[in-house]
């Protein structure tokens, strides 16, 4: 997994609610066996609309993506993040983001920031009037800031997340450490699990 | 101390290590937060995973970083494999005419065969939706943790299982260690009491939560559904609620096994025999919510109101009863008004149009919220030697191959197909629009499914969710009619 430690850019202001992973990439590209090679399919229905945002050449170059509540909801595809990575967007700053896109989000570095709304509508309106305006995700400081250093906000992450997304660390090697406690745990079982391997 | 049911089956999968702890507070430490012992309690456990079950769509990447890291399944005898998403559900036998399905499909079976996972596959009777196969085999019990690439996966807390679904590399997480790394998420009662009223069914219910709760209502918490409701329904209808917990946006939802979930387990192939399955029952008497026990968060549902559902948005908490009409945006809160407003004009809907009157061009009976044998059993029962109506294309696809011999025996098919459905093979099908199986752009259907998010069953279709009755009905009337006011409301 690639290190993150802060992200510092254009934002593009996505002003929706609820957006589903079935948006960001729908279902039909799902049958690529890559992790690479979504990115021009992101947001595919939506971008034959002429005024979408991301249509908008103003904001070319984003790496910063704005949303509402519950960004990512739906489908658990990790293709959304994939698709995400391969736009260029390398945070995503929202009210709230669904569980397992959250969760998606970690694995392949991809920081999302969760504010109050008002936080949330002052960043929109920024850069909805100047798509120029940068802003920076701190994740050492668990910050967002505008670039002129006129506003700054914190921003709560599981420090063990944050551990992890700043070292870079990959989750199976550092679980494969405990694979003595899995043994232990597994020997333990006072009852057998349904096994698959029998017809 | 009194625990919910969610918790004993947490606390049962946790896997404790010194080590794992002394990595934590060093994280704490390193995030300069050391001393703030309220963060504790965003734990991050490793949680043993009893079954997981994987489908051609989001396991190939895992498999990929499997043998890139030189790793192998650590339990493949608790590793299912099916193919589902993506698979024809007509002319199997004859070449994929999607050579990318295809080839999605032949690296499943690799790599299932390379690390000595069982597969039911395209040609195996038991192959289906994941989540059908899982119950319908007896995999699925009371009090285990369930994990798959796929949302979905909740709906197999209907036997008191913790269920969720999973990203990609979090499966390639559970190949390689059988655990998950993960905070342990809030709890949240639904109470559903009372008594249902005619033609209102399971999947009514779980739309009557989702419109009250929202669909970011469920974000960070378990739900367990509880109530007069949620006992009175068989499991089937039980895993047609769970299944949709993820559209209130929760992690997962379970409903406290009963005689009930023992009576439908009970001989399944993989249920427990003899002196075990007595043992097992035993234990499973255990898990329910203690009396004392308390939620983070409590929601209670008067069910004798909840009247058959339709949606008529964009996301699934966009719904009205059958007597409703499309909403006037003006009539919302500001804060969802232009959602609502974008959804009108992405459904092609005038406010205040009679539900009744919204003519429908396709129908969709299936997918793992309601392609089980009751609901292909409730629909038929609707169709009573009436005929699709003109201009109406409608189609039935079981969950499983078990569903649709089981349906073949019972003389279902001949009903669906003397009224002019479809009869299909088993397959996720038109509910995601992987396959063939999809809307023309600006095409309206009634579905069975789960989502009505844009383009969901093919770019430019219209979806609106409701159950099977409600969905034969209106394959019947050519535009939705109210199942529970009888036969009168379904035209001859």
């Amino acid at each position: 997994m690639r290190q993150v430690s802060f992200v510092r850019g254009k934002a593009v202001p996505l002003n929706r609610a609820n957006v589903d992973t079935d948006q960001i990439i729908p279902a039909k590209h799902l049958k690529r066996v890559d992790r690479t090679g979504y990115g021009p399919h992101a947001f595919e229905a939506w971008r034959e609309d002429p005024d979408f945002v991301l249509n908008n050449p103003a904001y070319e170059g984003a790496n910063i993506l704005l949303t509402r509540e519950n960004f990512g909801s739906g489908s658990s595809r990790e293709h959304a993040v994939w698709a995400l990575n391969g736009i260029g967007i390398e945070a995503l700053v929202g009210v709230s983001f669904a569980d397992i896109f959250k969760t998606n989000c970690f694995q392949s570095g991809l920081l999302t920031v969760e504010l109050p709304p008002e936080d949330v509508d002052y960043l929109m309106s920024l850069s909805e009037s100047n798509p120029d305006a940068e802003i920076e995700v701190d994740l050492g400081n668990q910050t967002v800031a505008t670039i002129d250093g006129d506003w700054s906000v914190g921003f709560e992450i599981d420090p063990f997340i944050k551990s992890r997304l700043q070292k870079g660390q990959d989750d199976i090697s550092m679980t494969l450490e405990y694979s003595a406690d899995i043994d232990e745990f597994e020997s333990q079982r006072a009852h057998p699990l349904p096994n698959t391997a029998v017809e | 101390m009194s625990k919910t049911l969610f918790e004993k089956v947490w606390d049962e999968h946790v896997v404790d290590s010194p080590l794992q702890e002394a990595a934590r507070r060093e994280a704490l430490a390193e995030s300069g937060l050391a001393d703030h012992e309220e963060m504790l309690g965003e734990r991050q456990v490793l949680l043993y995973v009893d079954l997981h079950l994987i489908h051609e769509v989001t396991s190939p990447q895992a498999f990929e970083g499997l043998r890139q890291a030189g790793r192998s399944v650590r339990r493949p005898d608790l590793t299912l494999g099916t193919v589902d998403h993506n698979v024809p559900t007509i002319g199997r036998e004859l070449p994929n005419p999607d050579p990318l399905s295809a080839k999605q499909i032949e690296v499943m079976q690799t790599n299932t065969q390379d690390c000595g996972v069982t597969l039911y596959d395209i040609f195996d009777e038991r192959q289906g939706i994941v989540h059908i196969i899982g119950p319908e085999q007896g995999f699925t019990q009371p009090g285990m943790t369930i994990v798959c690439g796929d949302s979905h996966t909740s709906t197999h807390g209907a036997f008191g299982a913790l269920a969720f679904g999973i990203g990609t590399s979090e499966v390639e997480h559970v190949l390689a260690t059988q655990t998950l790394r993960q905070s342990q998420p809030k709890t949240m009662s639904v109470e559903v009491t009372g008594e249902l009223g005619p033609g209102v069914t399971a999947k009514d219910v779980i739309l009557a939560i989702i419109n009250e709760i929202g669909v970011h209502g469920g974000i960070g918490h378990v739900i367990e559904y509880r109530g007069e409701v949620i006992r009175s329904l068989s499991m089937e209808g039980r895993m047609t609620i769970c299944n949709m917990s993820i559209e209130a946006g929760a992690r997962a939802g379970l409903i406290a096994p009963d005689e009930t979930t023992f009576e439908y387990m009970r001989g399944r192939p993989k249920a427990p025999k003899g002196d075990d399955w007595d043992n097992a029952v035993e234990r499973w008497r255990q898990l329910p919510s203690d009396e004392n026990a308390t939620f983070d968060r409590e929601v209670v549902i008067d069910g004798s109101r909840i009247r058959p559902f339709v949606t008529w948005g964009t996301n699934p908490s966009q719904s009205v009863p059958i007597d409703g009409i499309v909403p006037h945006p003006e009539e919302v809160p500001v804060a969802q008004r232009e959602s609502v407003e974008r959804a009108l004009t992405y459904m092609n809907l005038t406010p205040g149009t009679p539900i009744r009157d919204i003519s429908i061009d396709r129908v969709f009976i299936g997918s793992c919220t309601n392609g089980r044998i009751e609901d292909l059993r409730a629909a038929a029962g609707v169709i009573d030697g009436k005929k699709v109506a003109n201009g109406v294309n409608a189609m039935v696809v079981p969950g499983s191959g078990l569903v649709k011999r089981q349906a073949e025996e019972e003389g279902l098919n001949d009903v669906f197909v003397a009224a002019g459905f479809e009869w299909r093979d088993a397959g996720c099908s038109m509910c995601l629009g992987m396959n063939p199986d999809i809307l023309m752009p600006g095409q309206r259907s009634a579905s069975t499914s789960n989502r009505n998010f844009e383009g969901r069953q093919g770019p430019g279709g219209r979806t609106h969710l409701l159950s099977p009755e409600m969905a034969a009905a209106a394959a019947l009337a050519g535009h939705f009619v109210d199942v529970g006011e009888g036969p009168d409301e379904v035209p001859a």
